[in-house]
């Protein structure tokens, strides 16, 4: 049996970041990467899955990036994973979700997994595409939002519960294997202790280029894409007027806003 | 063909409301002769179409689906079916969760230009253009769509406004391809309320983020929204981390702050899902050290500054 769990090493912007000099992204000396936050529910979600299992069960975890998104597959392998896969080649740079599904489809039908998680959206740039958009080039059954799940892996059938605006929950019994993406808080992700950590860093990264995938690299990019960027910028910045002055000072003016709210002042 | 095709959104009999803002959202790039035609998709789309007879709106089509709640497997079928029977330039649809479960797939397999959370679309010398965030909402990213004869949009909800107006649109009715589902809806089940509070229903909701850090700083803030009068909300991760039950949970997949006027965030980043829950309070009043975050624009006064030092004033004033 076996779950395959895509992964994404996203950026955050550091502080004072810049445009880059083509206009289309933040200069990359100004990204501060780490594993997307909804990869790790997702991670959790299949290791809890293989732990309650009777039969054996193998957490494979997959991300599409360069060589520095091997820092989030040690993670993840330190957090119970038992194989990393890392495809990249630089034909692969500029591509939008819909091209990195492409790829996901491509390790999908050579893993041959009973069941593909994802998380439902990124933290950097939140398409909440990649997972289905992959179901879609499989053909497989795919549930979005998934914020409870009981699968036994080799079982033809899942049942899980989306979760709807408002916080209401939808339960849909889904055919396997499938694509399921997974929301946050569906679980709390386990710490990786410093034994694994250690473990980890000596584990191997198994890395792949498109040709190992069958794939050729007007499949990816931007010729792979179906959306192109045209220029990123910085929005006008927010209209809050600041309060100024020492805490004691802005926490004054902030209980005279409260009083007078309520009819005090 | 041409023209814009929106594809309207129900849940459990009912039109969302995000259905209308998609019209909106149709006129304001529409070129001339460019007809907008919406989709109804239900188990019984006619009991839903007069809503829908609003300014704006040329032609609004009915299908009827086997499935009588959201099945992603029938709507991708009925929603590709009907984009290759009318062939429109763009094909409008809401941001929302049901959208997740398929808009992703049909653009993939069909090949259409496709963007999600989209807040903003226009034509620029022709061409579609369609802004969405980026890096935590902190950048603008436009994007287009070369070659592509049908674009799927997924617009962002509570940008645009319901259509004032009513209009006389044509009623058609389109037949949706049979298909076997993979899918079996289950039960809706309304997430467990852990207190009886209303978060929609608060006037005063002071609400803690993820900058509060640790579950034993919580009492803090408890008893401070206590003294001041306020009912205490908090965005995702302090839920997600059962440091406070879900139903105080303000945003998207939480409850809407509808009655609220007075709005203190305290420590929250303003996550786009959070916004959506809260953007429309007259004062907000955001407290955070990072003067690079989100919430400060949607908020009327903003302090940069460190939430625990500013509790901590603030409570000798109560």
């Amino acid at each position: 049996m076996k779950i395959l769990v895509a992964v994404k090493q996203v950026a955050a912007l550091d502080e004072d970041f810049v445009i880059g000099a083509d206009g289309r992204d933040v200069d990359a000396e100004f990204l501060i990467r780490d594993l997307n936050e909804w990869d790790d529910f997702s991670l959790e979600e299949a290791v809890r899955i293989k732990e309650a299992a009777a039969d054996p069960v193998e957490v494979v975890v997959v991300s599409i990036g360069p060589e520095e998104a091997d820092e989030v597959l040690r993670k993840c392998l330190a957090k119970g994973a038992d194989r990393a896969m890392r495809i990249w080649d630089e034909a692969v740079a500029g591509s939008d979700p819909i091209a990195i599904a492409r790829i996901l489809a491509a390790v999908a039908r050579q893993e041959a997994p009973d069941m593909l998680l994802a998380g439902v959206q990124s933290s950097d740039h939140g398409f909440a595409s990649t997972g289905i958009a992959t179901a879609g080039f499989l053909g497989w059954p795919h549930g979005a939002v998934v914020a409870s799940l009981a699968y036994t892996p080799g079982e033809k059938s899942a049942v899980f519960r989306r979760e709807l605006e408002g916080g209401l929950l939808h339960q849909v019994k889904i055919q396997c294997p499938a694509v399921l993406t997974i929301q946050a808080g569906i679980n709390t992700p386990r710490y990786a202790s410093l034994r694994s950590i250690k473990q980890a860093a000596a584990k191997p990264i198994e890395v792949r280029t498109l040709a190992d995938m069958g794939m050729s690299a007007h499949e990816v990019g931007e010729q792979g894409s179906l959306s192109h960027v045209r220029r990123m910028y910085i929005p006008d910045k927010g209209h809050a007027q600041l309060i100024e002055g020492s805490a004691a000072e802005q926490a004054k003016r902030l209980a005279g806003i409260i009083r007078a709210f309520k009819g005090e002042a | 063909m041409g023209g814009i095709l929106v594809i309207a959104e129900q849940r459990r009999g009912e039109l969302r409301p995000v259905s209308l803002e998609l019209i909106t959202a149709a006129q304001g790039f529409r070129a001339a002769g460019d007809a907008v035609a919406v989709a109804l998709l239900a188990a019984d789309p006619a009991r839903l179409v007069d809503p829908l007879k609003v300014a704006g709106v040329d032609e609004i089509i009915t299908v009827q689906t086997a499935a009588t709640e959201f099945d992603p497997d029938v709507f991708e079928a009925a929603v590709g079916a009907l984009i290759s029977a009318r062939n429109p330039s763009v094909v409008l649809i809401a941001h929302s969760i049901d959208s997740f479960g398929y808009a992703a797939a049909l653009a993939a397999r069909q090949g259409f230009g496709f963007a999600t959370d989209v807040f903003k679309v226009e034509r620029i010398d022709g061409e579609l253009v369609a802004t969405r965030g980026g890096y935590g909402q902190k950048v603008c990213v436009e994007v287009d769509f070369p070659g592509r004869s049908t674009v799927l949009l997924a617009v962002r909800a509570t940008v645009f406004k319901a259509p004032d107006g009513a209009g006389s649109p044509a009623v058609t009715s389109f037949a949706a391809p049979s298909v076997v589902s993979r899918a079996e809806s289950g039960d809706f089940i309304e997430a467990s309320a852990a207190d009886d509070v209303d978060m929609t229903a608060a006037e005063f909701i002071l609400t803690i983020g993820r900058g509060v850090g640790e579950e034993a700083k919580i009492a803090q803030f408890r008893e401070l929204a206590d003294v001041i009068g306020a009912t205490l909300g908090c965005s995702r991760p302090i839920a997600d981390a059962g440091w406070l039950p879900k139903s105080r949970q303000v945003g998207q997949s939480g409850k809407t702050a509808s009655a609220c006027q007075l709005y203190i965030a305290m420590g929250v980043s303003g996550a786009i899902q959070h916004l959506a829950g809260m953007k429309h309070v007259s004062t907000i009043i955001a407290v955070n050290s990072d003067a690079g975050a989100s919430i400060f624009g949607v908020a009327k006064y903003g302090i940069v500054g460190d939430i625990f030092e500013i509790a901590e004033e603030l409570r000798r004033h109560f």
